[in-house]
């Protein structure tokens, strides 16, 4: 029986004074109200910690660089104290063939009870040959090491969605982590990278209350996911009057107005970027004048430019927004139509013609 | 295609038949209302998509993009429950309320007479057919680029909607999977625009076609949406 998370604390020396103000702070960050204070402590008291095993496959570590910076110094401390974090490339001590067994040993030791976070994902083409780790293909190993684990989490848009290596053409064949693991619940915390509190908060929800969190249609914890930037957006109030900034250097856009018109994707990107913001709650994307670029949806890449609000449709090889699509479209059919009046009516004028010829001839 | 029971009832007249009763009060109100719904949704959703040049002063004293969504969303309810209305007449009205609904795609004569008011339209047919109800051609078409693509742009556009109403909400339960489905929101919207697009150049075509065979061919069809009579003029 491993330690519980009170015990690792107090073992290092934090009070339970300390420890109460974490399960508060805690309960408060998921939403929970003071209700689930208790619940969160008790939990703490007699849950044994639950193993980790963070996976890197096709990635840029900035999950990590995000995970690592959760600015709650108490989420951030009792997080990376309390997760037993097992295996962590990036983090981990160990290196070469000790690395690899401690993935062995966890799968043996805590069968079925271990929590696999994924960040990037796997590349199917070539045998995986494009992702190699520990002489073999990645895919490989991801599938053995979520065989045996109770939950698998996807970080970012990589594990999630696929993000740039999985951009169209995709010639890696890099796939999403739920489709090819199946029969493991799967927890998709989307974004390039994720809010470093988000992915504290999903694990510290996990490792609380010995459930995944309430997911939507995308596998998304509803918590965080369960609106869009715009929804809670400051610049909303803008958005609602009708004031844009139109350019990068213009009145409307020093005075703060929505960015709209510039192409942000706030209303069609989920995340909590505009209630949590980034980097301790300094600031975030349209705090600081850009627009959103939705990277926490699918597919953002490929989605059109980042500075349109009608992004381009790719099919049938053609390539061009729903406006220029429907503009040739409408233009097209009022030209045809006119051309057909003017047909028509010259049809119409002969055969009048015709028919007083003969009305003539018959008399 | 003067259907069956027109055509007894035609023949039971003799020559005398001038003018048969087509279409039916509900379906003539809803015709017209919907009509101005979409005109409404068409215009408030091209400047939700580009929206009009910035509004000077506070924001506070402003709301023209709230108004604009508030039209928007206004007019959709208007234009979702009118198609719900009319589909319950399709199943209580007479039988040309059905004809935007369903086509007769096994029957071959009707097949050939959508050929035949395809040459009336390309002038290689000297005299246009009668017809109680729609054309043929104007039925196929309308089930197309009315009926499919109305029920698709209620769909995607309610969908939208429940990005708004939020998760859970009644929007979300029934239109929410659309999103997902279609590989996200702003595929979604882009999807939704192109919609509009195609239905406002089905509606030019529409307008033309019935202010042409007006005139042309040997019927009324602009007074028959009004009256509820078509009058044949020969």
């Amino acid at each position: 029986m491993t330690e519980t998370f009170y015990e690792v604390l107090r073992r290092q020396g934090i009070t339970r004074r300390s420890f109460l103000k974490f399960c508060s702070l805690t309960a408060t960050s998921l939403g929970l109200g003071s209700a689930a204070v208790p619940r969160i402590a008790h939990a703490m008291e007699t849950k044994p910690r639950t193993p980790v095993i963070w996976l890197h496959g096709l990635e840029c570590t900035c999950c990590t660089e995000s995970f690592i910076r959760s600015s709650h110094p108490l989420t951030k401390d009792v997080v990376l104290s309390m997760l037993s974090l097992d295996y962590h490339d990036t983090l981990m001590a160990a290196a070469g063939h000790q690395a690899e067994a401690i993935i062995e040993e966890v799968k043996k030791k805590y069968k079925g009870n271990y929590i696999v976070a994924v960040e990037g994902n796997p590349p199917l083409n070539e045998d995986g040959m494009f992702c190699i780790q520990g002489g073999r293909p990645f895919i490989e190993k991801l599938k053995e090491t979520c065989a045996d684990a109770k939950a698998v989490i996807s970080w970012g848009a990589c594990a999630s969605y696929g993000c740039v290596q999985a951009a169209k053409p995709n010639p890696t064949r890099a796939t999403p982590v739920h489709k090819v693991i199946t029969g493991k619940p799967i927890i998709n915390v989307p974004g390039c990278p994720p809010i470093a509190e988000v992915m504290t908060g999903v694990v510290t929800y996990m490792l609380t209350f010995d459930r995944i969190p309430e997911l939507d249609r995308q596998g998304r914890p509803k918590m965080f996911y369960g609106q869009r930037i715009h929804d809670k957006c400051y610049r909303r109030g803008h958005f609602d009057a009708g004031q844009f900034a139109e350019a990068w250097d213009d009145e409307g856009s020093r005075k703060g107005y929505c960015l709209y018109k510039m192409g942000c994707k706030g209303p069609t990107t989920y995340n909590a970027c505009s209630s949590m913001r980034w980097n301790g709650g300094v600031s975030w994307p349209v705090q600081s004048g850009h627009g959103c670029i939705g990277c926490s949806e699918e597919g953002f890449w490929d989605k059109g430019s980042f500075y349109d609000r009608v992004t381009d449709i790719k099919a049938f090889g053609v390539e061009a927004n729903a406006d220029t699509i429907g503009q040739a479209a409408a233009g097209t059919v009022g030209a045809a139509i006119a051309a057909h009046a003017a047909v028509t009516a010259l049809a119409r004028a002969r055969q009048k013609a015709g028919e007083t010829e003969e009305q003539k001839g018959e008399k | 295609m003067l259907s069956q029971q027109d055509m007894l009832e035609a023949e039971r007249h003799g020559k005398q038949v001038r003018s048969i009763y087509v279409y039916e009060a509900p379906v003539r109100l809803w015709h017209w209302i919907n009509a101005l719904a979409m005109v409404v949704l068409a215009v408030t959703g091209y400047f939700i998509g580009k929206p009009l040049p910035t509004m000077p002063g506070e924001a506070s004293d402003n709301f023209l993009m709230g108004y604009i969504r508030f039209a928007h969303f206004a007019s959709a309810y208007i234009f979702a429950i009118g198609l719900l209305g009319r589909i319950y007449w399709a199943f209580v009205g007479n039988h040309h309320a059905k004809q935007i609904f369903k086509l007769p795609i096994t029957n071959p004569q009707w097949w050939s007479e959508v050929f035949f008011e395809l040459r009336w339209y390309l002038f290689l047919e000297k005299t246009p057919k009668k017809y109680v109800g729609h054309n043929p051609m104007a039925q196929l078409m309308m089930f197309f680029f009315f009926t499919v693509l109305a029920v698709g742009m209620v769909f995607t556009g309610f969908a939208l909607y429940s990005e708004g109403t939020g998760l859970g909400s009644w929007q979300d339960s029934l239109f929410g999977w659309v999103i997902p489905a279609l590989g996200g929101s702003m595929q979604v919207h882009n999807l939704h625009r192109l919609g509009m697009w195609i239905m406002m150049t089905f509606a030019m075509v529409h307008v033309y076609a019935a202010i042409r065979e007006d005139i042309m061919s040997r019927q009324s069809l602009i007074s028959t949406m009004i009256s509820g009579w078509r009058m044949f003029k020969d």
